[in-house]
């Protein structure tokens, strides 16, 4: 899931000014992160009315990052959207700019701040596991990741800095290398770890890509 | 027989080398290595030049580097995966070699979040097993990573690489010496030693494996100048393992900097006695002028 986190109140004040806001939240990634789901855009809307700012409408998009159901959906909420000179969007970078596509007049506002490709470890606690580099090797690796989880992204092995299974840059978050170390021990498939890991080919992640 | 470098020379004899380093300045004035260099001329066979070191800026290791040289002292030039790609470290790899480097050290570096730009964005293209390796084919096969040919002069490098003994999951550690020799590795610098009896045991392993024959593993020593550097490595500095008996010397003596000073020289008697060890590397961090009495009471002196 993509984790995003909410831009600090102050900060999207100070994008938005005095003028009338239409808000976007998105039913799936940021829902489940309570950054942008029903609840999120409805205490959105209460607060910036709480500011003497007009809210037009408000509308959760299914998800924001489809851009024909998004259309379909805004085509519905046309006057809101006109009546308002800023689209607040708490959604992620994509949600946003799907939203920014569609809608040319207004001013679009990231409400969120987009975070990393990541799991819900219990709720409102994330953890990264993917960078989505397009060659995935995680079968190497003890279905572990060590390109987005090692902050070095070190493919053949810990850096020296991995102390009792903690990372170097932060203790509450495991050495990935030392999950992948414990788990092919246990699977008997330490000479795994002998390998030496060429280089990965980055063109695969290329910055500007489509898939059709 | 023709050395790429005296630290090759002194390595290939059979002598325990000796290896300092002299930390680069935080800012442009070259004096800051002559000095250094000066104080710590025929101590060592080769000076290690630091590469932006704990991610905090500095001169560059390539430049200072070429200090030390113009100077005839033969550096250990540091290159980090940290701040580089493949491209940018191929070809300093390139210009070392063309201003008669010969000696370069491959880490993939401390990360950028220690240093005194923590909002910079880390490179880690490829990691130092990656690095040497490359290093390795542009030298004996003369191909870039990418598979294309270097057209006007191999890169002749020895190559060093880091290890340490003291960090986690401890039972890889010699297994990821294993694949720094197997991807080119000639010389390696541990990590600072304190723990002998840890030392030893990551020792017993290489010896075992036969690995000390296969590459010569030059022993890293730090004297500790300080209660409070002491407290600074045993607790901030990642991958260091200074035990408690250690750092209770430190705290109970009345003169710290001696007692640094022996705990140091009892270190290098200790090292000179393990069998597999192939030389001395001494980081006296901030403390470079302790380094020529260290060599001499050590009895390193003269250096062949």
């Amino acid at each position: 899931m993509i984790i995003t986190k909410q831009k600090d109140f102050n900060e999207l004040l100070s994008s938005i000014g005095k003028e009338p806001v239409f808000i976007i939240g998105c039913s799936e990634c940021a829902t489940i992160c309570h950054t942008g789901g029903e609840k999120e855009v409805l205490e959105m809307k209460g607060a910036l009315e709480g500011e003497n700012i007009p809210v037009t409408g408000w509308v959760i998009l299914e998800p924001a990052c489809h851009l024909q159901n998004d259309k379909r959906i805004l085509r519905k909420y046309k006057d809101e959207v006109n009546k308002a000179n800023k689209i607040l969007v708490l959604a992620c970078g994509n949600g946003i700019q799907t939203v920014s596509e569609i809608i040319e007049n207004a001013d679009v506002i990231a409400g969120n701040d987009t975070l990393f490709l990541g799991e819900i470890k219990h709720a409102n606690e994330f953890e990264k596991r993917c960078n989505m580099c397009g060659d995935c090797i995680e079968d190497l690796f003890g279905g572990f990741c060590p390109v987005s989880r090692c902050p070095k992204s070190m493919l053949n092995g810990p850096c020296g800095g991995s102390i009792d299974g903690k990372c170097e840059i932060d203790s509450n978050i495991d050495c990935v290398w030392d999950l992948i170390y414990k788990r092919l021990k246990e699977k008997k498939q330490l000479q795994l770890l002998k390998i030496i890991q060429e280089p990965k080919d980055w063109s695969k992640s290329t910055e500007t890509r489509r898939v059709l | 027989m023709n050395y790429r470098s005296n630290l090759e020379r002194v390595l290939s004899k059979g002598k325990l080398a000796v290896t300092a380093e002299i930390g680069p300045p935080k800012g442009s004035d070259p004096d800051k290595i002559t000095q250094k260099g000066e104080i710590t001329k025929g101590c060592a066979d080769a000076f290690n030049v630091t590469d932006n070191q704990t991610a905090v800026v500095r001169m560059s290791s390539m430049a200072s580097s070429c200090i030390l040289l113009k100077m005839g002292l033969e550096p250990v030039m540091q290159i980090t995966c940290r701040d580089r790609n493949r491209m940018a470290l191929q070809s300093d790899v390139l210009g070392a070699s063309a201003i008669g480097i010969r000696n370069i050290l491959c880490i993939t570096g401390d990360h950028q979040s220690f240093g005194n730009h923590p909002g910079s964005k880390g490179v880690y293209d490829i990691d130092s097993i990656q690095f040497i390796q490359t290093i390795k084919n542009m030298r004996n096969m003369g191909v870039f990573q990418s598979g294309d040919k270097i057209l006007s002069g191999k890169p002749d490098i020895f190559i060093g690489a880091a290890a340490n003994p003291f960090a986690d999951p401890y039972e890889f550690r010699v297994d990821r010496l294993e694949k720094k020799i197997e991807a080119g590795a000639d010389f390696i610098q541990t990590q600072s030693i304190f723990n002998v009896n840890k030392f030893n045991i990551w020792m017993d392993e290489v010896r075992s494996r036969g690995l000390d024959r296969k590459v010569h593993i030059i022993a890293g020593v730090t004297p500790l100048k300080s209660l409070k550097m002491t407290d600074r490595m045993r607790f901030h500095v990642p991958g260091v393992d200074i035990p408690e008996h250690v750092a209770n010397r430190m705290k109970n003596s009345g003169d710290p900097k001696r007692e640094g000073y022996e705990i140091a020289l009892e270190l290098i008697n200790d090292i000179k006695k393990t069998k597999g060890v192939h030389g001395l590397h001494i980081t006296a961090l901030f403390w470079e002028g302790i380094i020529p009495s260290l060599v001499r009471e050590s009895g390193f002196l003269p250096r062949p």
